[in-house]
């Protein structure tokens, strides 16, 4: 139906987590709101499996682009194939995550289609049938509101927790069409030649809980003690830009302006006086614990809890009590 | 080769944002500015490329008046053609018009080997520029590059590493390619005082929407979909609570609270 809201679910060479289909919350309050369906697209190869379970997690209807030349990931592929879809079934709303994969794809297939999108939304609503999509912008100094006025689909890309997780009901069963679309592999650009996991474990972006440290650390060895810290609650290991620029964590776990944009449960933020730059990053976190030994740091009027003291006294005393009352 | 480095001006994260909400524009005129963080790894990357591979580099921006002092910073880094694309009908664009202004330099400066971007400006956030003007052009698409391993611009080849969710890609790629670059690709230089001396006193060249061909109606506020239509400042955070007290009974506290929120197993 031409009101629809359609919602991409990304993979990687087939394989998806729960976060894939975390939109398919949010695109049902948009389906209501708008007297439509919520419905599920994916391009890949094998695509039978994510398709039933797209179903449990309250899609109501998958289209599916599947041949063997969407096995991995490519963008021009992808977004030929997404643009294919958009144009044809003209669903009024289309949501992606705001990951890599999915601002590729919506910023691709948005491009073919000749309009623009808005990107990595963290608050959305229909209004008189047209969506009013809230981001920060500004280094996160501020929040915009963006709406999309020509454009069938309006096209967003979400930011990865911004809104619930749609509960799974196994029950719950879609319908599936398939599409025969495909490309030439001679008219694709990109190969991909292998994939380096990397030797961090833990994504920030989707990570519950992330204990992160800043200059007042003082040094590479200060982050052992907050990756011990992180070990016993289970969470990853992220750091300001002053950090990373001394050279004692890897850029990869830089949070803020130029890093990573995080949403955890809890962050705890070890020697990190706050600059707008790294609350840019995290001062949409649930619960935020800040370690500083400096009463005035700025990280206080974010934080939901503050210690003033030495990390190096309060961690260890977190680690012990953890440690106690969790059982480890 | 010729290699082409995307620059934009962005207002200062320090400074105040002034917005003309009716019109969806920003008062760009009226702020402190700078160069867009990620840009300076862009021209980096581009500057190393020409160092590694020999050619031409064109560093090109699309702004007001103002926004000629990126290209001067471009100029004093020995960068050899600037161009501003500058007309009243941009103001207002967003990506998709942006990226239609940029591409049209690329064609009008033509057989262009590889393009540079930043991953993202810190002003409009959207980091979707590189990957549109990468389908407009019908270039590779190679965003969130975390290394470029080889280019050969005689087989038209560029081999490229990808930081992605969990690990690093790498890609391969036909040329002409877009290649968007994050933080950590490089270590940008700054210009010498010689060089900042000579850029300071050399004519940038401007390209309005008629030397572009592109049809104004189809940039800026009047020809871009999407539209601001609001500003705001994001609520604060509820006060927070100062823990004081022993060491021990903070540490008590705050564990308690926070395993009251049932996130740690
Ligand atoms: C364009 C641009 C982009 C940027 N992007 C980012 C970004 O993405 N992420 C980012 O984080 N920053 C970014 N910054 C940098 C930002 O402005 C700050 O410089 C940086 O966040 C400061 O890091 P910090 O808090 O670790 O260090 P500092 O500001 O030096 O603070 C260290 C803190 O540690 C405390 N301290 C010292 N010793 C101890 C101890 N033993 N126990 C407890 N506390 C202690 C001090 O009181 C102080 O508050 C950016 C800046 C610019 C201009
Ligand atoms: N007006 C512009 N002029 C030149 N380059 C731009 C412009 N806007 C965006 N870019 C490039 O595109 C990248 C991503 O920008 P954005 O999608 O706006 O976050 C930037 O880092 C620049 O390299």
């Amino acid at each position: 139906m031409a009101n629809d809201v359609w919602v991409y679910i990304e993979h990687k060479d087939g394989a998806v987590t729960p976060m894939s289909f975390e939109l398919l919350g949010i695109g049902k309050t948009l389906a209501d709101g708008l007297g439509s369906n919520v419905c599920a697209f994916v391009v890949g190869e094998g695509t039978d499996n994510i398709a039933k379970e797209a179903g449990s997690y309250g899609a109501a209807k998958v289209i599916a682009v599947d041949a063997g030349v969407f096995k991995g990931f490519r963008p021009d592929a992808y977004a030929k194939a997404a643009a294919f879809l958009l144009d044809k079934y003209k669903p009024e709303i289309a949501l992606f995550r705001a990951t890599s994969q999915g601002t590729d794809v919506a910023g691709a297939a948005a491009a073919q289609l000749g309009f623009g999108l808005c990107t990595d939304t963290i608050g959305i609503a229909v209004d008189g049938g047209k969506l009013k999509m809230t981001r920060a912008a500004f280094g996160g100094n501020y929040t915009v509101t963006v709406v999309n006025e020509k454009a069938t689909p309006q096209i967003a890309t979400v930011r990865p927790k911004a809104f619930a997780m749609p509960v799974q009901d196994a029950s719950k069963t879609a319908e599936v069409v398939k599409e025969s679309f495909t490309v030439n592999e001679a008219d694709l650009n990109t190969k991909v030649l292998e994939f380096i996991k990397s030797a961090v474990a833990i994504n920030l972006v989707e990570a519950d809980i992330i204990v992160s440290g800043g200059r007042g650390l003082g040094s590479a060895e200060g982050f052992d003690l907050l990756k011990q810290l992180a070990e016993v609650i289970g969470g990853g290991v992220g750091a300001s830009r002053a950090a990373v620029d001394s050279g004692w964590i890897s850029v990869e776990q830089q949070v803020g302006q130029t890093g990573k944009t995080v949403k955890p449960k809890i962050y705890i933020a070890c020697g990190i006086s706050g600059a707008i730059q790294h609350l840019a990053g995290m001062r949409t976190s649930d619960c935020i614990v800040a370690i500083n030994k400096d009463p005035d740091a700025p990280i206080f009027k974010a934080a939901t809890f503050g210690i003033v003291g030495d990390y190096k006294a309060v961690v260890p005393k977190l680690i012990e009590k953890f440690k106690g009352k969790l059982g480890k | 080769m010729k290699i082409v480095a995307c620059i934009k001006q962005v207002p200062d994260t320090e400074a105040e944002v002034k917005w003309d909400i009716p019109g969806g524009k920003l008062n760009r005129e009226a702020m402190d500015s700078v160069t867009n963080p990620f840009d300076e790894f862009a021209l980096e990357e581009a500057l190393l490329t020409r160092e590694n591979y020999d050619g031409d580099l064109i560093a090109i921006t699309m702004g007001p008046e103002k926004a000629a002092d990126v290209l001067r910073n471009c100029l004093a880094l020995t960068v050899n053609e600037v161009h501003q694309c500058s007309d009243a009908a941009f103001a207002g664009s967003d990506t998709f018009a942006t990226a239609s202004v940029l591409a049209a330099a690329i064609k009008k400066i033509g057989d262009v080997d590889v393009v540079f971007c930043g991953k993202q400006s810190t002003d409009g956030n959207t980091g979707v520029v590189g990957a549109v003007l990468a389908s407009i052009l019908g270039f590779s698409q190679l965003t969130y590059v975390s290394k470029v391993r080889s280019i050969d611009a005689g087989a038209k080849k560029i081999v490229v590493e990808r930081a992605i969710e969990g690990g690093t890609e790498v890609v391969e790629a036909k040329l002409p390619a877009v290649v968007s670059v994050i933080k950590g690709i490089n270590e940008p230089r700054l210009p010498n005082l010689m060089g900042i001396r000579k850029a300071a006193k050399m004519q940038i060249p401007q390209w309005s929407a008629a030397d572009l061909g592109v049809d104004a109606g189809k940039v800026g506020a009047a020809g871009s979909c999407t539209k601001v239509v609001e500003i705001a400042v994001p609520p604060p955070r509820g006060a927070g609570e100062i823990l004081k007290g022993e060491i021990e009974d903070i540490a008590n506290t705050v564990t308690d609270k926070l395993i009251d929120l049932k996130v740690i197993k």
